[in-house]
């Protein structure tokens, strides 16, 4: 007997006007499991995070995640169940500094499950900034990062939430090389730790090199799931990524 | 500094404005006093909602002439001591704010502004239409000559209120910035969606935020009719009041509680000393030219010319763990 899937979405549908960005969608991510996700732009990759997450509510079919049923449930109460996402393009709050940054989901969606004394926010702040490797700049402002010292405070907020599940969504945009592989190293890490993660990305060196299954949606709709190496061979998903 | 300090400070200082204001024994300082310590009210119950939020709220008028009118309307019927009438003035327009956020809190930006610039409308309709409280004709209110258990003079009393009432938001407002809620508050102004992301539960912070705003608008409004002794719609919701009220934290600053009392002391006393040297009209005039200035000279309000020297200070402080 397998356990329950710790996400499961069944029949997921979402259309903006006469435009169907998410059709039927079907997926189910085990606990400690790497599942990348991956699709053209405008597949309907990001409308998914936003349907799981609570950002947009999804108009047909149902998510499940840890046992709860999340449909009609507020984005900031799904967060405090272990549900965290990272922003394609990063959204740090401007005027606070790091720190305080990080501050914000271990009081709101931390402390709600379990109380932390000020010391113990400090200590987490401080461990989660070391992690990512920002603990110098712990009370600068975001303005002074660079972009790939963004997408790490992104991802040092996420995890601050203590989550159970962290959906990154296009963490490596626009990194150099060597920094992908720092961003890939981190979140190997954070499944290391237990977080399950699935991963948005274009970078298919990045995806291979992380996933332990891959999803692929064309057009809304799911083409194929399953081993990396063998969906990336796949007639269909080849034709979607070059063309017939 | 722990909240309850900075209450006990903040009753003393108040305490020693009150005994200067005496000392000078000038019937005017009172009612000039007032004036100001009215602003500082509205002011930083504005600030709230507009400056720790970012919700900019054009309706002043609307929450400050609703806790005005409940005091003529209550006056009407039963005439209760001035205390019950500036909590009743609080309650009436802390509920038109939770009515006000449920309606207009899924806008931002300027359709949120518009929104509460329209209630401020609604509002003014209404009431011209009300009869019980002198619709357009306007309500002439008896102020009474002493205060009820103190040897004041009643405007003296008002006055006396109205420090109470400020030192009352000035506190609240210190403690939100100080606690949990301010820090919400302060995710909701820099990234909304971020917030939401991090557990922050906007909505109902949005509605504490309006309904504390509003209700403390109300209660600033509520001596008004014993102040000015005849109240008209046109005068309860002018403009004046939401210019003034923006202008003043836009002055001195809506990152902390300090900006819009040093906006309203500032514009506040600007506006008094013009009205009996030069002329009222000139009082406008000034907030329009200072607005301006301080735009160009000081966008983050005077406070902000400080805030670089107390964050460089702060961070070499926590560098020295």
């Amino acid at each position: 007997m397998t356990d329950a899937p710790l996400l499961e979405i069944t029949g997921v549908g979402k259309r903006f006007g006469g435009f169907i960005a998410l059709a039927d969608i079907e997926l189910a991510v085990q606990q400690g499991e790497r599942v990348g996700l991956v699709g053209p732009n405008g597949s309907g990759k990001s409308t998914l995070v936003n349907c799981i997450c609570g950002t947009l509510r999804n108009e047909t079919g149902s998510v499940r995640f840890g046992g709860h049923w999340l449909d009609g449930m507020k984005a900031h109460e799904r967060t405090r169940l272990g549900l965290a996402r990272s922003f394609q393009l990063p959204r740090p709050f401007a005027t606070m500094t790091l720190a305080e940054n990080l501050r914000v989901p271990i009081l709101y969606a931390v402390n709600v499950r379990n109380g932390h004394t000020m010391t113990d926010i400090e200590t987490r702040c401080d461990e989660l900034l070391r992690m990512v490797g920002l603990l110098d700049k712990a009370h600068r402002l975001p303005r002074d990062l660079t972009q790939i010292e963004m997408r790490k405070l992104e991802l040092a907020r996420a995890m601050a939430s203590e989550p159970r599940l962290l959906i990154s969504d296009e963490a490596m945009a626009g990194l150099s090389h060597g920094e992908v592989d720092d961003i890939l190293a981190l979140l190997l890490k954070l499944n290391e730790q237990g977080v399950t993660i699935i991963m948005i990305e274009h970078i298919m060196r990045a995806v291979l090199a992380f996933s332990q299954r891959l999803v692929v949606l064309v057009a809304g709709r799911k083409i194929a799931d399953g081993d990396p190496q063998a969906v990336v061979r796949q007639s269909d998903v080849v034709e979607a990524y070059l063309g017939s | 500094m722990r909240n309850i300090t900075f209450v006990g400070l903040l009753t003393i200082a108040a305490a020693v404005v009150f005994a200067a204001m005496l000392w000078v024994h000038n019937g005017y300082v009172f009612f000039a006093g007032y004036v100001v310590l009215q602003y500082i009210v509205l002011a930083t119950a504005w600030n709230i909602l507009g400056g720790y939020t970012g919700y900019v709220n054009f309706g002043v008028a609307a929450f400050f002439a609703c806790g005005a009118y409940s005091t003529v309307a209550l006056d009407k019927i039963w005439a209760p001591p001035l205390i019950v009438l500036i909590l009743v003035g609080g309650v009436v327009s802390g509920i038109i704010g939770l009515g006000t956020g449920y309606l207009t809190l899924r806008l931002r930006g300027t359709f949120f502004g518009i929104a509460t610039l329209a209630l401020a409308v609604v509002a003014q309709t209404l009431i011209t239409n009300w009869s019980f409280v002198g619709g357009s004709r306007g309500a002439y209110i008896i102020r009474p000559e002493h205060a009820p258990f103190l040897p004041l003079d009643y405007i003296q009393y008002l006055c006396l209120w109205m420090l109470i009432l400020s030192v009352a938001s000035l506190a609240t407002a210190r403690a939100i910035e100080h606690s949990r809620l301010g820090v919400g508050f302060a995710t909701i102004r820099d990234d909304e969606l971020a917030a939401e992301a991090s557990g922050v539960p906007t909505l109902r912070l949005k509605l504490i935020a309006t309904v504390l705003s509003g209700a403390f608008m109300g209660m600033a409004g509520a001596p008004l009719p014993y102040y000015v002794t005849y109240l008209d719609p046109s005068s309860g919701f002018s403009l004046s009041y939401a210019v003034n009220t923006i202008a003043m934290p836009l002055i001195g600053g809506t990152s902390s509680w300090l900006g819009p009392l040093i906006g309203a002391v500032l514009l506040g006393t600007l506006q008094q000393v013009a009205t009996v040297t030069i002329s009222s009209a000139l009082s406008l005039l000034i907030v329009g030219l200072m607005l301006v200035g301080f735009v160009v000279v000081a966008p983050n309000g005077i406070i902000g010319w400080f805030a670089p020297v107390t964050r460089t200070r702060m961070r070499r402080l926590r560098g020295s763990r």
